[in-house]
């Protein structure tokens, strides 16, 4: 139990008074946001509302002017680059869906998996029963076991979607920030999301956003509602979109 | 090298390929030494020379095609690795002059003792043997590579910024290699050789040899390249190429890989330059212009660019295109022809030669409904470069 001392925080992922601005404008504003290991957060907002750019400083992408970001209690991940931070376990789906366009779905997956990285084990690298098998695995999961030879570029805005989620899934981190995973899907395809994450979730720490209500609903997890870089209100969905200045954020003033 | 990441590497156009290299690597230096002089079949010296020199055009094609169709890095500097590689071979084939020279002297280069300089500076030590040499033009290329790249991909410049100063960097060697106190014979650059390895330059035995040799460095090229291009780590230079911040979020540290091409293709640049050298006979400052690097990378263009075959077969018909429109009265377009014909290619062909032709087999063999024609053509993963960038 004495890790405990060192920890600043026993949350997976720890925000505090986070500030972003880009050329005066301050697209993040004071932040705090916590998230317990195990959590699944659902993040809302406005178009606008900064929750892009929270994945951004998260993942290392864009540096905070002032305030924390803590990982796992104790690694501070304003100090990291992306490569660092993905290796640590925090993986991300983008919001615009980003797959290696001119390689196989199969190929993409191989690249996410998290096994040695480096110059050297890739040039050496030989396919593996075990690797294979998780491929498989992960093709069944987002449904694209038929698509696994065709090249990226080929697939629907959705199934790019899903093969960004298993891209995820490969790489196995220890928390998976989601940028709007249900965009650009039928209802079908949008609750079959919902499913996943919610299994995902039974052993990983997972932060979504989304626009989609239903879908946020359907989830049944916490949800924080951003506005103007800052969190305008937390609680369960119901407590949320009853808020009064989340619905005046929403409806326009 | 452990042998599956080799036999991955070899589909049937790859082995076509080095089957083809492999011929005429022999095939034209016997047929110029076996048969008689003026023979319909026999190829004469200046020719074995010029077609030495298409191929070690082609390795320098090959290096450039590695980095920039595979990983994106577009380097109009090329040329500057391929000099250097020049000049460390020019510097061995200098110090073999010996006391042969105009001026009769021992260790001192002509145009050293035409300076007035009493000693050899220290630069130049231990060229006079030929494993030196050989190192140097490896290393010395490989270690501006692995410099420049070291402090470029740190600093995450690329694209079109990464181009800029790779021409830049050529410019500067341009400007240092003309001057006669830099110690590499300025203007006129290294010349007059004699022997290498005490076979004489000239000679139609060593011109063969030299041949054979270089045919046989564009198949090792070649072999390393679809080495590295078969293997998981040609994916990632593909990952890094076609979304290169998307493979930082995985946990890939994209600059040790584009480290990792760029200062191997710098070496492979120096070899086919070290090849080039005693096959024209002298290396000058003018290889280090921005125009050559360009040019080369107009060949790649020209040949298919992520297609390595695409790059060695465009190194060759653009030379041969040039040396046979520049010896004619088109001479003076020859620069207009070489822009015109990007820009055609560009607009008609934006795969190039090889990369066409691919995409043409593809889809004849899928319509043909070959079941695995799908999965055939994809086996090594490794799609065209998108032409818009
Ligand atoms: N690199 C940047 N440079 C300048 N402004 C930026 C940059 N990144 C984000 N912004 C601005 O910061 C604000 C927050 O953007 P962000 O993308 O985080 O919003 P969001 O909540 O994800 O919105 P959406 O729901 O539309 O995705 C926006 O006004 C955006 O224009
Ligand atoms: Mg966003």
């Amino acid at each position: 139990m004495n890790v405990m001392d060192t920890r600043a925080t026993s949350a997976m992922l720890y925000l505090d008074g986070v500030h972003v601005s880009f050329d005066g404008f301050h697209a993040i504003n004071n932040l705090s946001l916590a998230l317990e290991p195990g959590e699944m957060r659902a993040i809302i907002g406005p178009n606008g509302a900064g929750k892009t750019t929270m994945m951004d400083i998260i993942t290392g992408k864009t540096k905070p002017d002032e305030g924390t970001v803590l990982f796992d209690g104790t690694v501070d991940l304003t100090r990291l680059d992306e490569t660092r931070i993905a290796e640590l376990g925090i993986g991300r789906k983008f919001q615009k869906p980003t797959v290696f366009e001119s390689q196989t779905v199969q190929d993409n997956l191989l690249l996410a998996l998290n096994v040695d990285h480096s110059v050297r084990g890739t040039l050496f690298w030989r396919g593996s029963k075990a690797e294979s098998e998780r491929i498989d695995k992960v093709l069944e999961t987002i449904r694209l076991t038929d698509a696994r030879n065709r090249l990226a570029g080929s697939l629907s805005h959705g199934q790019k979607q899903w093969l960004e989620i298993g891209m995820l899934l490969a790489q196995d981190p220890k928390v998976l920030l989601v940028d709007e995973p249900v965009a650009g899907m039928t209802d079908v395809e949008t609750h079959l999301t919902a499913e996943l994450l919610k299994e995902i979730n039974k052993n990983h720490t997972i932060m979504v956003v989304e626009h989609d209500m239903t879908f946020v609903r359907e989830l049944g997890v916490k949800v924080t509602c951003l506005h103007e870089g800052t969190v305008l209100a937390e609680g369960s969905i119901d407590q949320v979109s009853s808020n009064e200045r989340v619905v005046e954020v929403y409806l326009g003033r | 090298m452990t042998p599956h990441i080799l036999t991955r590497s070899l589909d049937r156009a790859a082995t076509a390929f080095i089957l083809i290299v492999a011929a005429v690597g022999v095939l034209i230096p016997l047929s110029n030494l076996l048969l008689p002089q003026g023979s319909m079949f026999q190829v004469p010296t200046y020719l074995v020379a010029l077609w030495g020199k298409y191929v070690c055009y082609a390795i320098l094609a090959l290096s450039i095609d590695l980095i920039w169709g595979y990983c994106g890095i577009l380097s109009l500097g090329h040329g500057a690795f391929f000099a250097l590689g020049g000049y460390a071979m020019g510097m061995y084939l200098m110090r073999q002059i010996g006391s042969r020279g105009v001026y009769g002297n021992p260790i001192l280069p002509d145009f050293m003792v035409f300076l007035n300089w009493d000693k050899l500076p220290w630069y130049w030590y231990g060229f006079d043997k030929f494993a030196f040499a050989a190192l140097m033009v490896l290393l010395v290329p490989g270690l501006l590579a692995f410099c420049f790249g070291w402090l470029a991909f740190r600093s995450r410049v690329t694209g079109v910024y990464l181009s800029i100063i790779t021409q830049a960097m050529t410019y500067a060697l341009l400007l240092a290699f003309f001057r006669n106190d830099f110690g590499f014979g300025g203007n006129n650059g290294l010349t007059d050789f004699k022997d290498i390895l005490g076979f004489n330059v000239q000679a139609e035995g060593t011109r063969a040899a030299l041949f054979l040799l270089s045919c046989l460095a564009l198949i090792i090229g070649f072999l390393i390249c679809r080495t590295i291009v078969t293997s998981k780590l040609g994916k990632v230079l593909i990952a890094v190429r076609d979304a290169e911040s998307r493979t930082r979020f995985l946990g890939y540290r994209v600059e040790s890989y584009k480290l990792f091409v760029f200062t191997l293709s710098a070496c492979m640049a120096g070899v086919a330059g070290a090849l080039y050298v005693p096959q024209v006979g002298i290396i000058n400052p003018s290889e280090f212009a921005p125009a050559n690097s360009i040019e080369a990378v107009i060949w790649v263009a020209v040949g298919g660019r992520g297609t390595l075959i695409g790059a060695a077969l465009g190194a060759v018909v653009v030379n041969y295109a040039k040396t046979f429109f520049t010896s004619g009265p088109l001479a003076p377009y020859w620069l207009f022809m070489l822009g015109a014909l990007f820009i055609l290619v560009t607009l008609l062909l934006p795969k190039g030669i090889v990369g066409t032709f691919n995409s043409w087999w593809e889809t004849s063999k899928a319509t043909n409904g070959s079941p695995d024609a799908d999965s055939a053509a994809r086996e090594d993963g490794v799609g065209a470069p998108n032409p818009a960038e």
